[in-house]
């Protein structure tokens, strides 16, 4: 008797009472397809999140000025300017693991067109900026060095400034728009970044030479750096925050013992533990997804058990024929395989369309994990198997006598 | 089959269902089982068929000794040696006459091609070769025992077994199927049958009856022959 046999006999067996075998086979099906649902769901929002971090940059760092404090209450990071322009120098050309760094100095200021005006960031940095936020320019050309050695009046656009400003899918490059009444040239768009982890659009900005924000926009040269610094790593990023520790320490001449007077965010590791935390998610649905798994397989078990009593005198037919006892046993136990395996197949499938639903309301990316899939598929097979084993066994070890008689 | 003794044990009593059997059928013998409820006539079928095995005695089977062969073993004699038909016909319900023919050669490993050949060859044997698919929901009581001799027949057995097999059955359809059995008698195989009624003992040729587990009578007769009254549907 071979396997393709036991399985057509187990499946029309399966198809003598379709009603009852859809029901069970419901249980996996809703099991296998909560799991790779939830876990499809949860891959998303980790996907989300990894994306809004990669946007920001992984490897990058940003050195925050320390808080002053004034009659005891004290101001917060950025509050005081402890960060030179030296400082920043030093970064750059002392430590080998630090690739890029960049001031970033921020105004919120109206910028206007011949015919609509827009309120944005006004950022004031180096060229070294779009190279440390690995931030492309869609159209034109980014800020130079001798922009910033000449103090031009020139501006690259965020994606989103650009369209409120002269609409869609314009090419403002070459325009003029005036900013605190100071008209400045359009050199260039900057490509598209998306949202940051916290919903901020990173695209609603305008950046102009670090010397133009200090000389016309924040009114004249200061020797003490009122922003931050953005630094992209070369390699290591946890090196790298090191070294600029260390750097920022000496230069400031902190003993050991004095708090650090400024401070350094390092975006990777709050990345990580953003993604940690939706992997904790994840992994609780689908552990919540498991379960009803196993209910699924329980009521196998359960109809499998009705069904060998309700077989009884099938059984002892097929004895009496000449059937082995492990004949009958590969019978219930392919007839449980087969009712799981299906089930699984379709929970795959109800899973996946369900999870792409979800992600195309959520604005999702849909990611369907084919380990998960495989691993659901198997551990309902294997769900088959162990809560089928003892109603087969049970039918099995039927005397054919008894039931011969069995009505 | 020699000194066959089977005891069951219920609680603390032992029933002695045989109680010494000692009995040769030859072979193309046609025989039949009498005895009243209770004599241990359907004790002595299941040993006979290899269902059941005896507490003590010896059993041998076309030479071979069985009383003491594993399930498996078992099973493979019922498959390869037997035929049965039943009282109440135990067919596969919602399965159709072809298929629930093909079953004793499914456990075979007949090929499906050859199983199906001769299960239709079967079937026609019995006048059934009109209703291959039907269920046996679909067959009369007649029509369905005439599907379990075509089942019991179809793996070329040495030995048919046939329990009350007209016992559910009117008396018209009852010759039919004695008339059946015969035929297969004819051919060289072995009947069997167990049964509680003379008028259908009366179609064997050797009746044995049981009583109280014991061989009361054994005696040879000039059988009646199962004529059909009229042609086949």
């Amino acid at each position: 008797m071979t396997g393709v046999q036991t399985l057509r006999i187990a499946i029309r067996a399966l198809l003598r009472n379709k009603m009852r075998s859809f029901l069970t086979m419901l249980g996996i099906i809703i099991g296998v397809g909560a799991v790779i649902a939830m876990v499809a769901i949860g891959e998303g929002a980790k996907a989300r999140v990894e994306a809004s971090f990669a946007a920001m940059g992984t490897n990058l760092l940003i050195v925050l000025p320390g808080a002053t404090t004034s009659s005891g209450a004290s101001g917060g990071f950025g509050s005081g300017p402890t960060l030179t322009w030296d400082d920043l120098k030093a970064i750059q050309t002392e430590l080998s693991s630090v690739k890029d760094a960049a001031p970033s100095l921020r105004r919120t200021a109206q910028i206007v067109s011949e015919e609509q005006n827009w309120s944005t960031g006004i950022t004031g940095t180096t060229p070294a900026y779009f190279l440390a936020r690995s931030w492309p320019i869609a159209s034109g050309s980014a800020i130079s060095q001798s922009d910033v050695d000449g103090g031009t009046k020139v501006v690259v656009l965020g994606q989103t400034v650009a369209s409120k400003l002269f609409g869609p899918s314009s090419d403002p490059v070459g325009q003029t728009v005036r900013i605190s009444n100071i008209p400045f040239q359009i050199i260039g768009v900057a490509g598209k970044k998306g949202q940051s982890p916290t919903g901020q659009d990173y695209d609603d900005v305008a950046f102009i030479p670090v010397t133009t924000f200090q000389s016309k926009i924040q009114g004249g040269l200061q020797k003490y750096l009122t922003g931050v610094i953005y630094i992209a790593a070369a390699g290591d990023v946890a090196r790298a925050e090191k070294d600029v520790v260390a750097l920022l320490r000496e230069r400031h001449r902190l003993g050991d013992g004095q708090p650090d007077d400024f401070s350094v965010r390092n975006l990777a590791e709050v990345a990580g533990a953003q993604a940690e935390g939706t992997q904790t998610l994840t992994m609780l649905l689908a552990s919540v997804a498991a379960v009803s798994l196993l209910v699924g397989g329980i009521g196998i078990m359960n109809i499998m058990l009705v069904s060998v009593t309700e077989r009884t005198r099938e059984i002892g037919v097929r004895m009496a024929l000449g059937a082995k006892p492990r004949n009958i046993l590969s019978q219930f136990l392919v007839e449980a395989l087969a009712l799981s395996v299906l089930g699984g197949l379709i929970g795959v499938a109800l899973g996946a369309g369900s999870a792409g639903l979800l992600a195309s309301r959520f604005g999702w990316p849909m990611l369907v994990r084919t380990d998960v899939a495989v691993i659901a598929m198997v551990f309902s097979g294997m769900v088959g198997v162990v809560f089928g084993l003892y109603p087969a066994r049970k039918a099995s070890r039927l005397d054919p006598i008894q039931a011969l008689r069995f009505e | 089959m020699h000194d066959i003794r089977r005891v069951y044990r219920m609680g603390d009593t032992e029933l002695h269902a045989l109680a010494g059997v000692s009995l040769t059928v030859e072979h193309g013998e046609f025989l039949a089982i009498m005895g009243t409820s209770g004599s241990g006539k359907s004790t002595l079928m299941n040993i006979i068929g290899c269902l059941d095995r005896p507490t003590s005695g010896t059993y041998f089977l076309d030479g071979e000794e069985v009383s003491r062969l594993d399930v498996d073993r078992l099973a493979e004699i019922r498959n390869r040696v037997l035929g049965f038909v039943f009282q109440n016909f135990n067919l596969l319900p919602r399965t159709s006459a072809a298929e629930n023919v093909e079953l004793p050669m499914v456990y075979a490993g007949v090929p499906a091609k050859e199983r199906r050949e001769r299960a239709v060859e079967a079937l026609t044997l019995v006048g059934l070769g009109g209703r291959l698919e039907h269920t046996p929901a679909e067959l009369s009581g007649g029509q369905q025992q005439r599907v379990a001799i075509a089942r019991a027949i179809v793996g070329r057995p040495r030995v048919i077994l046939a329990d009350e097999p007209t016992g559910a059955l009117d008396s018209r359809t009852s010759v039919e199927v004695m008339a059946m059995l015969q035929a297969q008698s004819d051919r060289g195989i072995t009947v069997v049958l167990v049964t509680h009624e003379p008028d259908v003992a009366a179609y064997a040729a050797r009746v044995i009856s049981l009583r109280d587990g014991k061989i009361v009578t054994d005696h040879r007769q000039t059988p009646v022959r199962a004529v059909l009254e009229e042609a086949r549907a």
